[in-house]
């Protein structure tokens, strides 16, 4: 189910120069602004929260999983390269699920480890705040790549329709319409770290079991799905 | 042995044709696919390697389906016509990920190298490879399972003199080993050197298909038309008429010149000149007036 040469290749395409650029900006503002809130206002477990619940869990780590997600198959594609890999003998599953595999470990790396360091420089871990956020970070980012992979394998316009998805779905509708926050990643992540963090800093609309569910069902579906869209992939010509 | 079938094969893209109704056997050897652009040569040769799934008919390698089978990848090597290929691994690195795609390994991949002779410049990135080059590169990558299909979509794009011989003598020496090499081309002379047999397809439809000097004496042998212009336009048409190479001439007022159409091409070369000269007219324009390729063509589908 695992190619390593799959994998290094989609390692090397999403961590090649701009990129991977990209990819490190967001977690070092996060860094940035971690530092200077702790500095300016001192450890404060509801600052903590709102920072690592409003900036790192509702922003970076969907726009991280937009950009590993999508552009671990959706330049290929695009530029026609991902025909050295559909011309060989390798099951269509098998690339799809080895680009997830990277897809998660790059937002992971990139969002979820951030994360935990915003958070212990906020307020060193205080009431579990950051392993939590953590957590919510790591779950998230395998329900995110899965989706955006997808996104990836069937349109062009990948990055636009995800970034849509995580700033306007995630973000805004999700706190303007209560029903929306059912069908929300990050939701289903707070859900997780709600449960890792006990008190009540950290709430979700959506239950536990629920939001497993729903965290697992995303995923495998979205990943299934977008091995079924690479069988039958079409490589349109020049002409 | 390798044969590569297409039986009643059509692609549509919404309401337009692509490629209509073909029926063609490609066997071992070099053959060439000639056409237009927007022949419909690419969809075809993607239909033949698997990207496209024909919307009726059936293409089979040996009797194995082609469409929707990673399996047959192991018999089938390809030359893409895009140009995008990892541009930031070297060529080494490139044809190594390859052969372990395949199952293969470095030694693999070194063979392919250097029957593309490309070892001098295996350990550059691909950025920065010439057109010649990255095709050498892709050919390379498309060997390194010696595999007893080829396909090539247009290789000789862009190339230089100089890389064209280089890559035609390597398609050669392909076909001879007794694989089966299918190229693409819009370029008549590009086939005439290297393929042994040819189909020639225009407007999705298959126009013509077989050895390829039959092929080029119906090229030839077409009634040719040409716009003169002389000192004595109405002397020289009486003069051309009694020719038999000559099958029909119109004074054409508005252009101040004669339009002829010969049926015999070689005789009727000589035969303006010789006339001209003899009855004392100045030529002062010959053009062949249906010499583009789209015209020998649509000639060929008509044929």
């Amino acid at each position: 189910m695992y190619d390593p040469t799959v994998a290094r290749l989609t390692y090397r395409a999403l961590l090649g120069r701009r990129r991977a650029l990209i990819l490190g900006a967001l977690p070092l503002l996060l860094i940035a602004i971690s530092v200077v809130v702790r500095g300016l206002a001192g450890a404060d477990d509801q600052t903590a929260s709102d920072l690592l619940g409003g900036l790192a869990l509702a922003t970076m780590v969907p726009i991280i999983g937009v950009i590993a997600g999508t552009g671990a198959i959706g330049p290929e594609i695009d530029d026609g390269s991902v025909v050295y890999l559909l011309s060989k003998p390798l099951k269509r599953p098998t690339i799809i699920f080895t680009k997830l595999i990277v897809a998660i470990a790059v937002t992971m790396v990139f969002s979820a480890l951030p994360t935990l360091i915003a958070g212990f420089i906020l307020n060193g871990n205080g009431q579990q705040i950051a392993v939590a956020y953590t957590i919510a970070a790591l779950v998230s980012s395998i329900a995110y790549a899965a989706l955006f992979l997808l996104l990836g394998t069937v349109s062009r316009h990948a990055v636009v329709f995800g970034l849509v998805y995580a700033l306007v779905w995630e973000a805004l509708f999700g706190s303007l319409v209560p029903g929306a926050r059912t069908l929300s990643v990050q939701q289903w992540s707070l859900a997780v770290a709600d449960k890792v963090a006990g008190g009540d800093l950290i709430t979700s609309d959506v239950g536990l079991t629920t939001a497993t569910v729903l965290l697992v069902g995303v995923t495998v579906l979205a990943t299934w799905y977008a091995g079924q869209k690479l069988r039958a992939l079409t490589l349109a010509g020049e002409e | 042995m390798t044969t590569l079938s297409l039986d009643h094969v059509s692609r549509w893209f919404g309401n337009v044709v692509a490629v209509n109704d073909i029926t063609m056997t490609v066997g071992p050897g070099v053959t060439g696919l000639l056409g237009p652009n927007g022949a419909g040569k690419s969809t075809l040769i993607n239909m033949m390697g698997g990207f496209l799934a024909p919307s009726t008919g059936t293409v089979t390698l040996d009797g194995q389906q082609v469409w929707r089978n990673e399996d047959i990848y192991r018999h089938i090597g390809i030359v893409p016509e895009r140009e995008a290929m990892y541009d930031f691994l070297t060529g080494r690195e490139f044809v190594v990920a390859n052969a372990e795609l395949h199952g293969l390994g470095a030694k693999a991949a070194q063979k392919a190298l250097a029957t593309v002779e490309m070892e001098y410049a295996q350990d550059r990135k691909i950025e920065t490879y010439s057109k010649g080059m990255r095709q050498r590169v892709k050919m390379a990558s498309a060997l390194v399972h010696d595999p007893s299909l080829l396909l090539l979509d247009e290789p000789f794009n862009g190339m230089d003199p100089r890389q064209r011989m280089q890559l035609m003598d390597l398609l050669r020496r392909m076909g001879d080993e007794g694989r089966t090499v299918l190229f693409s081309s819009h370029i008549l002379e590009e086939v005439e050197q290297l393929a042994w047999h040819i189909e020639v397809v225009v407007a999705g439809r298959h126009a013509a298909s077989g050895d390829f000097r039959k092929i080029r004496r119906l090229m030839t042998d077409r009634p040719h038309r040409y716009l003169v212009r002389s000192s004595d336009d109405r002397a020289l048409a009486a003069a051309l008429i009694a020719d038999p190479s000559t099958s029909g001439i119109e004074v054409d007022l508005a252009e101040g010149a004669l339009r002829i159409q010969a049926v015999d091409f070689g005789r009727f070369t000589s035969l303006l000149p010789r006339v001209a000269r003899d009855h004392g007219i100045r030529l002062l324009t010959v053009s062949p007036s249906d010499e583009s390729l789209e015209s020998v063509f649509s000639y060929l589908v008509a044929a």
